[in-house]
């Protein structure tokens, strides 16, 4: 397990339980009761650190090292995957996976960015930055699941669309907007949940769906803190406060309306019970797409187009107040 | 329900921005690019391009209105003006900035939209506004996007949309990422309508706004040696680690690999645009 600063009171009660263990081991004495206590201090502990987090400290939760990704949960809420690969044009993109997959025997299309699990597989992964192949891919995906009227899932979880020289060659700009475009029109039910990063374009890029939902330890927003922090303070060392002023957390964007919804970590975060977090993940799928299954595919994708059109404010001055405009 | 830009325009405080235009200072104008030093009069009677080396100064809505209108149009929706309710506060507050930039360009936001002829084709064109924060795309951005694309509707028009723009408004946060969605959607009403869109991209177009809207044109055409990506070139060199070749993610260059239906010079963008019109426009003979 590894802890970030403010989960240091924990480390030290798993210490001491860990310790504990190997003292009854050892001497075969019965500390049931202190494990026990211990236990139920580490749950206290939970509670306090984790019902009180700053917008900056919900950043470090989106990117624990021990947090699932894409491929656990895809392993763990569905069954018979089938990675598909390729955008048929220019390569595979490894930051991005996906592939058909049945949930709960309904047969569905899943797929999203995908960080990796260690030194080796991160840059494999190119830190789940997208290059257009990526986001080409994931609409070839999904373009599957819409002529065979699959539901699709995709998981967004994302620092950035990659910066790269490549990138920019093979118009990174354009395989988002196009992503953007023909999301909204897709005829089948489409859910997005953010499970760790949402930054900016990259994540966007396969976040458009009739349900748009945040886990509760991630973030979504325009920027990361850090370049936020560097564009508009000019410096690297204002992360926290660029976190507090872009409001990115799952909270505040529910509150916003610009996601439709949060959904509950078990205490101590995602990365304290992954199975717990898939279960709750596969629960609330599963009774989405029957809702979402009520409407027609018509009905569906104006409901889209109307959800984003309510999104932003400014002030309307009323016609007859404003002065001539004509040139 | 008022805003500070709408209570500066009763106070007289803002000059038109005919006045305030950001036409160079003085009689005489010096090309940034080859140097070369020609009065204010025969810049602007150029479209604002070197009449030596066919550099393209940045211009703004009213621009680029006078260069492509037959003279009279009407501005639309320039009744909605930003608003600063994140309570948003770097080095300084959003309130200063929208503030500060609306004194400056006497314009409410950084998107302008007019109705008008282009030779004779009545058509609507909105227009960034680069000296408005940037070009930034804020909510004031996408709405009257949102709105441009369902006048065209009403009144069967075609729609022209100028971008140059640094991307999305950090200011706005989420509100201004979630303006890609919203523009790219409302297009999607536009496309089904069968009227067509035409994306000109102009110096700067970056970020969210090329990743969005500005990409998704029937055709995407740009002026030349125009700045257009998704990363800002300073980005990408401290994440590639090494200089970037030259030419890279100007018009010529997306030309070059397949993101431009093509580039089109200022003086001849008016013909151009007409006879691009005509093509979705003119109803077939009948049989
Ligand atoms: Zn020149």
């Amino acid at each position: 397990m590894q802890f970030l600063d403010f989960e240091k009171p924990l480390e030290d009660l798993y210490a001491q339980i860990s310790k504990l263990k190997e003292m009854s081991a050892k001497n075969q004495v019965d500390v049931t009761k202190s494990i026990s206590e211990l236990e139920l201090s580490i749950d206290e502990t939970k509670a306090r650190i984790y019902t009180h987090l700053t917008p900056w400290q919900r950043v470090q939760l989106s990117r624990h090292p021990d947090r699932p990704y894409t491929l656990y949960y895809i392993e763990k809420v569905f069954s018979n995957f089938t990675e598909l690969y390729g955008d048929r044009q220019v390569k595979d993109d490894k930051a991005i996976v996906g592939g058909m997959a049945e949930l709960d025997g309904m047969p569905v299309m899943v797929l999203g960015h995908q960080k990796g699990v260690n030194t080796k597989m991160r840059q494999m992964r190119n830190f789940g930055m997208a290059n257009p192949e990526g986001y080409r891919k994931a609409l070839r995906l999904m373009k599957i699941a819409e002529k065979f009227n699959r539901p699709i899932i995709t998981f967004i979880d994302t620092p950035g669309a990659y910066p790269g020289l490549e990138a920019e060659e093979r118009g990174q700009a354009e395989a988002i907007a196009r992503n953007l475009f023909e999301m909204v029109n897709l005829k089948v039910p489409v859910i997005c949940i953010v499970i760790g990063e949402g930054a900016s374009g990259g994540a966007l890029g396969i976040g458009i769906g009739d349900k748009v939902m945040m886990l509760e330890n991630t973030w979504y927003t325009v920027i990361s803190p850090e370049s936020c922090s560097s564009i508009l303070w000019r410096s690297w060392s204002f992360k926290e406060k660029a976190a507090e002023q872009l409001r990115l957390t799952s909270e505040d964007m529910n509150q916003f309306g610009l996601v439709d919804g949060v959904i509950p970590e078990p205490l101590g975060g995602a990365h304290a019970n992954p199975e717990a977090m898939a279960a709750i993940i596969k629960e609330f799928l599963i009774s989405t797409i029957q809702d979402l299954y009520k409407f027609d595919a018509e009905t569906r994708i104006t409901q889209r187009i109307e959800k984003f059109s309510k999104m932003g404010f400014y002030d309307e001055i009323e016609e007859e107040e404003k002065t001539e405009q004509s040139a | 329900m008022s805003s500070t830009w709408f209570r500066r325009i009763k106070k007289g405080i803002l000059t038109s921005t005919h006045e305030k235009k950001e036409a160079p200072d003085g009689l005489w104008h010096k090309c940034p690019e080859c140097k070369t030093t020609t009065t204010v009069k025969e810049l602007h009677d150029n479209m604002y391009v070197c009449l030596k080396c066919n550099y393209h100064n940045r211009i703004n809505a009213e621009e680029y209105f006078e260069i492509l209108f037959d003279g009279e149009y009407k501005l639309l929706f320039d009744n909605i003006v930003p608003k600063d309710m994140l309570g948003f506060v770097d080095i300084k507050s959003y309130a200063s900035r929208i503030e500060d930039a609306q004194d400056n360009t006497g314009l409410p936001d950084a998107i302008s939209v007019g109705v008008g002829h282009v030779k004779g084709r009545e058509m609507l064109i909105a227009c960034m506004n680069f000296n408005f924060i940037g070009g930034s795309m804020g909510s004031v951005v996408g709405e009257k996007i949102c709105r441009s694309v369902d006048y065209c509707i009403e009144y069967h028009l075609p729609m022209l949309l100028i971008a140059k723009s640094g991307g999305a408004r950090m200011m706005e946060s989420a509100f201004s990422l979630m303006q890609m969605a919203k523009t790219s959607a409302r297009l999607t009403l536009l496309a089904r309508a069968g009227l067509p869109y035409i994306s000109l991209m102009t110096d700067p177009t970056t970020g969210g706004v090329t990743a969005s809207y500005a990409m998704l044109g029937d055709i995407n055409i740009a002026e030349p040696n125009a700045l257009i990506g998704f990363a800002g070139p300073r980005v990408i060199k401290e994440t590639i680690k090494r200089e970037l070749p030259a030419g890279f993610q100007r018009s010529e260059f997306l030309l070059e690999h397949g993101f431009l239906d093509f580039i089109v010079d200022r003086k001849n963008l008016k013909h151009k645009l007409a006879m691009v019109t005509d093509w979705f426009m003119k109803q077939p003979k009948a049989v």
